[in-house]
Order: structure tokens, then sequence, then C-alpha cells
């Protein structure tokens, strides 16, 4: 890590750390939901952005771990109870829409996927005896840990940030194990991977089923910080948002989600000075920057490192030529 | 140029350690593989040249299991191979490369050898909690000093030349220390300089043992002449999906009906 790197994470952390408790609660639930979203994101950058498959589905995901939570907790069952069903739940479904990415890929897969959110999605609006339908669960409580209440928003945004960081840690030492190179391996060539012993199919459903588990830890936490949840924030338009957010901060960038779901949370907020065409500028900005930088974000120390090596390259030619003709004439 | 001096491969003790027998693939109307059978021995080189459309990668392809033959019948030290996926028949010991360059261009080249032999380190799970190198290290730079590619160790491999990316593809093949190793057109695109020095790394790769032990066997397919006249102990030519010939290169050069079909006068 250099000296940029480290400046940057210690901002982001001076942001993260010392800037709520200076917001309003308007603020502070912007920034919970931002930290919701970078877990579910991370878990989509898994799966898109590390192992290379094209999930339109993860909003469901999304939605299983919101409403197990939800729905449990209506029946009296403790959060810390609900949590762990949730993430074991879009574990097993996770592996179970891994099978179609085994059989088709890229824009198939994707449509594969789409199909399955759509399902989720219309179990979550009919099934009123479960889920309440369009009318939703409300009065979802928070929890609390080691009997000191999270119901303040702004501990609550505490107990997210530490979420975040922990699901962050455990997914930064998992890319660094042998997974990792294998995800990557299998996103980058899985032809060759497999000719090198990469056992390609269980890579791939568990980096459906992974990543299918961030989504639930942030769907989880997503209907304390609302406490109310119905279908819509669960929709295939979420799922497209979500992948946005991934490819906007990088696909395969570790900290590329952070970004991302800046770009998708914080910069409509913040582009709400352009009133009725704030959503007019904030795709006309994503339609620019993918212009501009198709691999998001966090490609371009990469892209300018590039660009360095090859004026440098450029030069070093140029200086031999030179040399050479010195030496011939 | 001579033949390679080495082991007289109809002698070699234990039988074969790949037996291909009548081995056929049709696309449509294109027999592409008619039949054809050979053997190679534990530690030998064997080549397999032809021109243009002769079969040569579709049979690769077909023993390597990446497309499921016709008929025939392939044998790994005495085991039915024939419908083993690519998985199956690494975790056996085969390594192989292909004919375009096949790295992984957003890993370093270090990582690169490391993911390409880590599957045979443990398990699973037990890979999930295990160094980034699987303990790999060592050897990974152990061949990066055999193929002096130690100065761009650290680079990504997409971001190297060409040459330099088909020294990584054919270390990445050696990783694992498979007993065999099936090499699609290593010399495809490279500087002609590089050429000796694959052939180099080569022979002296045949000299490792691999699993099990036992030298390391090749099977080569490669239209530079000079290479493969240099490298192979056997040679066998391909011709219209049959075999033409099989034999040493000094009776291959010698075989009058291979002048005619392939090498010319």
């Amino acid at each position: 890590m250099n000296k940029l790197h480290l400046l940057a994470l210690l901002v982001i952390a001076a942001v993260l750390l010392g800037a709520p408790p200076l917001l309003k609660s308007y603020g502070i639930y912007l920034f919970s939901t931002w930290l919701v979203f970078v877990i579910a994101t991370m878990g989509l950058n898994l799966t898109v952005g590390y192992a290379g498959q094209k999930s339109l589905g993860h909003a469901a995901f999304f939605g299983i771990g919101a409403y197990t939570v939800a729905i449990l907790m209506q029946a009296g069952v403790s959060f810390w109870i609900g949590l762990p069903l949730a993430m074991l739940g879009c574990f097993v479904i996770g592996l179970g829409l891994g099978f179609p990415a085994l059989r088709v890929q890229a824009i198939y897969l994707a449509f594969a996927t789409l199909g399955f959110n759509t399902a989720v999605w219309l179990v979550m609006r009919n099934e009123e005896w479960l889920t309440g339908g369009t009318f939703g669960i409300n009065n979802i409580a928070r929890p609390s840990i080691f009997g000191f209440s999270l119901d303040a928003s702004l501990a609550y945004y505490y107990f997210i940030l530490a979420i975040a960081l922990l699901m962050g840690g455990l997914l930064f030492g998992l890319l660094r194990s042998p997974w990792g190179k294998a995800f990557t391996a299998l996103r980058d060539n899985p032809i060759r991977a497999e000719s090198l012993g990469i056992h390609i199919q269980r890579y791939t459903l568990l980096a459906f089923a992974i990543g299918a588990v961030y989504a639930g830890v942030a769907g989880a936490l997503f209907a304390c910080l609302v406490q109310f949840i119905e279908p819509a924030p669960f929709t295939v338009g979420a799922s497209i948002m979500m992948y946005l957010m991934v490819v906007v901060g990088g696909p395969g960038y570790f900290f590329g989600p952070l970004l991302g779901s800046a770009v998708g949370v914080l910069l409509p907020e913040w582009l709400r000075f352009a009133q009725a065409w704030y959503l007019f500028v904030f795709g006309t900005a994503v339609v620019l920057l993918m212009l501009w930088l198709p691999d998001g974000l966090l490609s371009l120390p990469d892209r300018l490192k590039a660009r360095r090596q090859a004026r440098e390259a450029s030069a070093a030619r140029t200086a031999a030529a030179a040399r050479l003709g010195g030496v011939n004439s | 140029m001579s033949a390679r001096p080495g082991l007289t491969p109809a002698s070699a003790p234990g039988g074969p350690l790949l037996k291909v027998s009548g081995l056929k693939k049709t696309y449509g109307a294109i027999q592409a593989v008619d039949g054809v059978s050979f053997e190679v021995q534990p530690g030998e080189i064997f080549g397999v040249i032809g021109p243009n459309g002769s079969g040569k990668t579709t049979m690769f392809n077909s023993v390597l299991g990446q497309i499921e033959p016709d008929a025939g019948r392939i044998e790994l030290n005495g085991e039915d191979i024939t419908q083993l996926s690519p998985l199956q028949l690494n975790q056996r010991g085969v390594g192989r490369t292909f004919q375009t360059l096949q790295v992984f261009g957003r890993m370093s080249v270090r990582d690169n050898l490391i993911v390409a032999a880590q599957e045979h380190q443990g398990t699973l799970w037990s890979r999930m909690f295990a160094p980034g190198d699987s303990g790999l290290g060592d050897r990974a730079d152990a061949l990066i000093a055999q193929f002096r590619i130690q100065h761009v160790a650290d680079k990504r491999a997409g971001e190297l030349s060409y040459g330099q990316q088909k020294l990584v593809d054919i270390a990445m093949a050696f990783m694992s220390e498979p007993a065999l190793v099936l090499l699609d057109e290593p010399c495809a695109g490279v500087n002609p300089s590089l050429v000796g020095g694959i052939s180099r790394l080569l022979k002296e790769l045949n000299q490792r043992p691999g699993l099990g032990g036992r030298a390391s066997s090749f099977v080569v397919i490669e239209h530079n002449m000079d290479f493969v006249m240099e490298l192979c102990h056997r040679i066998l030519v391909m011709v219209e999906g049959r075999v033409l010939a099989i034999g040493t290169p000094a009776e291959i050069r010698g075989n009058k009906a291979v002048l005619d079909a392939y090498l010319g006068n």
C-alpha cells in the first residue's frame, strides 16, 4: 500500500467515523443506506467483478434477507437468530441460482437471474399471508447488542459501520486466499482455469452463494434501518442499480463498491439542487463515465499509470534510436 | 541435425504413458480425425506435425477432454480416460498449453504460476484459509528463474510482450509438475531468437520428474520443422485426419511419403 492509498483510507475512515454526528437524522439515514448498499455490492462485486458471473438478481437476495428478518422478528424471534437464518437462506438459494450459470453465460445468464428476481418479487407482492403483500411489514424493531439499544439513528449507523467493516475484512481475506485467485481465473478464462484443475462449477456456485449472503446481510440491516418493508425496493430495477454501482466503482476492485454505492445512493441526493432535472443529470454523468472509464472510477490510477509507462517506453525508444543513429553516423 | 538421444520408446518398462487407439471425430461431412492410433512412452517427447487442417488440434482436444471423440479409446497409464473432462485429466497429472495465449491478464506473473498449481494443494475448504501463495511461492520463483522472466515476475501478465506471455503460458503448464504435457504450437508467433530458448527449456523440463517420480513426457504440435526435429524423440505425421507415418526424426526425414505429402523436396 502506497502513501496515496493510505491517505485515501484515512480520509474515508475520518468521514465514516466523524461526519455522521455532525449531520441531521436524514443525513445519518443517507450514510446508513450508503453502507447497507456497500455491503450488498461487496457481494455483487465478488459475483460479477471477481468471478465474472453476470447477475441481475441481487436485489432478490437483498429482499430475502430483509423479509426473513422482518417476518421472524414479527414472530418474536430475535434479530440475532434471524440474521444467521437470513444468511443461510441466501446461501442456499444463491447456490441454486448458480446452477443456470453452469449452463449459460453473459447476457443469457443475466436474463436467467433477472427472471429469478422477478419471481421472488412476485412472491413478496402476492403472498400477503407471509409478506403482507403491497402493504408490507411495518414496525420492524431495531436490535440491541449486549443490552445496548440500537434504536437511535446514530447508534444504528455505527452498528452498520461495524458490520460493514467485518464483512469487508472477511471478503478481503477471502480474496487474498487461493479462492480469490480461483475466482479471478474463472472470470478471465474459464477454459484455461479448468485445464489447470480449477473446479469451475464449484467456484461458480460459491461466487453466487457468497455474494447472496452479503446481499442477505445488507437486506436484514436495511429492514431494521427503514423499519418498514414492501416489495418496491427489491425489483429488477434495484438489481440493475446495484449492478451499476459495481460497474461505476470498478468491478474487481476491492474498494469499488464503496465508491459505486456513493454514486448510486449519495450522488442523486447531492444533485437535488437540479430539482426535476436531477435524474437527467445523474444519467448523463453515468453515460459519460462509462464512455471515459468503462472499467469504473477505480481504474483511473491504473489508466494513468499505463499512460505514464507508455510515455516512458516511447521516450526510451527515442533515446535508444538517437544513440544508435549517433553510433552509425 | 540428428535425432535426440534418449530412451528407446518401445523398450520403456511399464507400458506406455499415453495410448490412443482408433480415435475418430467428424464435423458434419468432414472427417477431422480418422482412426488415429499412437503411444507415448514415459519420458518421451513426441512430436505431431501435419499441414493445416490435418486434424492435429482436433486430435489434441479429443485427448484432452475438450471435445468428445466419436470413436476410439484413450488410456493414461492403462486407465481409460476417454470420457474424462479437462479438470479430471489435470487431476491425473495432464497439463496443456493452447494454440493462442491463455494467461490471466490481470494477475501478476507469479500469481499466474501459483494459480496453475494451487488446486493440487489441500482441499477446497483448506484452501479457503490457506496463504495466498498456497505454499507454492518457492516453486513459482524457481520456474520463473528457469524461464528467465524474473524481471517481470510482479508485473501483470497482460502487460507483457507476446513472447514473454508465451513463456508464462508454457511455465503455467509445468507448475503442477505433471507427468504428461500437451503443447499446442509453443513457438507460434514467437520471435525466432526465442525458439531456441523454448527448446532448451523443454529439454530441461523433460528431465524433471513429474507426478509419480517418472520423467515428464510431452506431446508437441508444431509447424517449426527445425524445432520439432531437434526436440522430439519420435514424430507422428498427420495428413487429412490420418496417421501417415510415425518414427524418429531421421526416419521421418527419410520417409518418401512424408516428403511428398508434407515436407516437399
